[in-house]
């Protein structure tokens, strides 16, 4: 095992991909002679030239489609879109032709593409380039839509992305870049589809994805200082989603929260709190609270930024009111008559 | 730079066609008879498909959008005559007449149109979703100018691959104002992509002129914001249409550069086959009518003495009978499975992947 950041997970995966298949390139803005806006294709130019990494103009809708034909022809474009804020200028060549492409034709072609970008908030980097927009992919058939949480998941999913063939949107969190973890150092994927159980543990699930897991397993170091044992489930994958983990973690806890950077509506907590009242109904002590971001356009102020966001103490304080309500006792707390 | 034919005016169509029949031997000289029969035959397989097509939808055969090629036999024939099996075709949704140019059995394209099994996307796609691999015609697609993109994909991928077929992309004349139109053109150029835009200019978009939606309706000139070679062509002159495809073919082969190709004509009836297009004048359509590029065609045949009376009804009686197969082989073949709903979802494989059908719980409710 080694200790790396979640960008040296994503550049070594590049780079082991790259040597691995001579039909894998990459594509993007500023991902060659500029060596990425996040550095992730650091010195991969240099490395494997421009025809396997492709400096692309700004034209969002045209180099995702241009990845989605030449992944036609069976090739395996690895897209960066500088944020997933762009990737709106790509949405009809996303959804109405890399979603559609295998099922419409009948099975005749697929679209091994993977499409890497990074979203989220707390940069101030104000209301366009603050989103969290995995929610839009994930509610589409034909697109597999993945967020890592771990450089070990960054790195086992980009594998699996790669050598997938359908298209695989792969969210990035900008705020997670840096952070750092444990990475095996013998070959290995992670598979598409699965969640995992980042934490056991006994009186309440929280289920979270990408950088709230981080967040998340912070709270849940608190939580057993106070005599509560919780279980944090990391989705890792948005589509296909695995209810039965969640579902699983909540039959055994009977009481969960979500947490999630999104905003609330329609937000992935939607989904992952129908999927537990309607898998998990009799088992539930309590209604299943969800933690989200306030539905605003993420303002610039770092105060305002800062109320918007979901953290630690909103979690905590759900997760408080959750077991409160149920009159649940912790852990080596004194019996109340 | 751009390559601009003088001789091509606008509205190409009567002039060029009515000097054409003046000196119709002239015109066809050295083309093999067989050659131009079997143009003459693909046309006329094009044009009476589609009517049976109009027909099977007002029977209810057909659901969704029908949208026709009639009118536009001449530049469907003259640019896959310019093309190589080997190349690769992508199309917007007008697209019935390209995969039977491109030689797909006509049963197999209508039995989509019919949503049947048998089609060539086994009945997921219909009309405007028309995919075979092996004739490389790599789909119909009804988002305007979102196959532009994607030919551009697929000719990237030949470069990378060092191959030397060509991509043909053909579109109306609508989707030249869209974003991705001029992306496509940009990247194409910009990475050296052998790539052959076609703008089938049938002088509508729905029910919009080129004159109302674009501001430079001269649309092959817009290749020149892009150092693009291009062209305009009588789309209603087989032979003109299948040597300016050449011409782009050979560049695109040749010296890995794109084209852009305007071939006018005139949509003979409405955007689809349940609009009745009142926003055209009678007049108007009486001069599109004069255009149409069958009769046009066929007394240049008869004219030159490659086709007589006999041998056209002969031709068409044959027509006919292949259109009738086909609708009898669509009408005959299976529906697809409601149990194979899920049957292309993916084509990887994938755990927890959903497959309820409406008002089935979730997988291990309980």
């Amino acid at each position: 095992m080694a200790l790396i950041s979640y960008r040296q997970a994503l550049h070594d995966t590049l780079r082991e991909e790259l040597l691995r298949d001579e039909a894998v390139f990459l594509m993007g803005e500023e991902i060659g002679v500029f060596e990425g806006s996040y550095k992730i294709t650091a010195g991969l130019l240099q490395e494997f030239g421009p025809k396997r990494v492709r400096d692309t103009p700004i034209a969002e809708e045209g180099f995702v489609g241009v990845a989605i034909g030449a992944a036609m022809l069976g090739l395996r474009p690895v897209v960066e879109i500088m944020t997933i804020n762009f990737s709106l200028l790509a949405m009809d060549q996303i959804v109405n032709h890399a979603a559609k492409i295998y099922g419409m034709f009948g099975g005749q072609a697929s679209v091994p593409l993977v499409i890497r970008t990074p979203g989220g908030g707390g940069q101030q980097l104000s209301s366009t380039h603050s989103q969290n927009l995995e929610v839009m992919y994930a509610y589409v058939p034909g697109l597999k839509v993945v967020a890592p949480a771990t450089p070990a998941d960054a790195k086992g999913l980009l594998k699996s992305a790669i050598r997938d063939d359908d298209p695989v949107i792969f969210v990035e969190n900008l705020a997670l870049y840096n952070t750092k973890g444990e990475v095996p150092d013998e070959e290995y994927t992670t598979p598409l589809g699965v969640a995992a159980v980042a934490k056991e543990g006994t009186d309440i699930t929280i289920v979270t994805y990408s950088r709230m897991t981080v967040v998340a397993l912070g709270v849940a170091a608190r939580l057993e200082d106070e005599g509560i044992s919780a279980e944090v489930v990391d989705l890792r994958s948005l589509r296909p989603l695995d209810r039965e983990t969640i579902l699983a973690s909540v039959r055994k806890t009977n009481r969960a929260v979500v947490v999630e950077e999104d905003w609330l509506s329609y937000g992935i907590g939607a989904e992952v709190a129908a999927t537990i009242q309607e898998g998990a109904f009799d088992y539930l002590d309590a209604p299943v609270r969800r933690v989200a971001q306030a539905e605003v356009p993420l303002p610039y102020a770092k105060p305002l930024e800062l109320a918007a966001l979901p953290n630690a103490d909103h979690l905590l304080g759900a997760i408080h009111a959750t077991l409160d309500a149920v009159n649940f006792r912790r852990r080596g707390a004194p019996v109340h008559a | 730079m751009a390559v601009e034919k003088k001789s091509a005016d606008r509205r190409a169509g009567p002039r060029a066609r009515d000097a054409n029949g003046a000196t119709g031997n002239e015109a066809l000289r050295g083309e093999k008879a067989e050659t131009l029969l079997a143009y003459y035959r693909e046309m006329v397989l094009i044009r009476r498909f589609e009517q049976r097509a109009g027909e099977m939808y007002t029977r209810a055969k057909i659901g969704g959008y029908c949208h026709l090629n009639l009118g536009e036999e001449a530049t469907i024939v003259g640019l896959m005559a310019a093309l190589e099996p080997r190349d690769y075709l992508l199309t917007n949704y007008r697209e019935h007449g390209y995969a039977l140019a491109r030689g797909i059995e006509p049963g197999r394209v209508m039995a989509e149109l019919f949503g049947k099994e048998t089609g060539t996307s086994r009945g997921r796609g219909g009309s405007m979703h028309i995919f075979d691999a092996k004739a490389r015609l790599l789909g119909g697609y009804a988002i305007v100018g979102g196959q532009l993109p994607l030919a551009v994909g697929v000719a990237l991928a030949i470069d990378y691959r060092g191959g030397d077929e060509v991509v043909m992309v053909q579109m109306g004349d609508g989707t030249t104002n869209i974003g991705a139109f001029h992306e496509s053109l940009n990247l194409a150029q910009l990475w050296r992509l052998p790539v052959v835009f076609v703008i089938v200019n049938n002088q509508y978009g729905m029910g919009t002129p080129p004159e109302r939606a674009s501001a430079e309706p001269d649309l092959y000139k817009r290749a020149c914001a892009y150092r693009m070679a291009s062209e305009r062509v009588d789309g209603n002159d087989v032979l003109a249409v299948r040597e300016a495809a050449r011409r782009a073919v050979r560049r695109a082969r040749e010296e890995r550069l794109p084209t852009l190709l305007e071939a006018v004509s005139f949509r003979l009836r409405g955007h689809s086959v349940v609009d009745p297009a009142r926003y055209r004048s009678r007049d108007e359509v009486e001069r599109g009518q004069a255009q149409d590029p069958l009769p046009g065609f066929r007394r240049q045949l008869l004219a030159a003495g490659i086709l007589d009376e006999a041998r056209l009804a002969e031709l068409e009686a044959d027509v006919d009978r292949v259109v009738d197969q086909a609708v009898a082989f669509a009408d005959e073949s299976p529906d697809p499975r409601p149990g194979e709903l899920f049957a292309y979802a993916y084509a990887t494989p994938v755990p927890n992947e959903p497959r309820q059908f409406p008002g089935e719980p979730l997988t291990g409710a309980e």
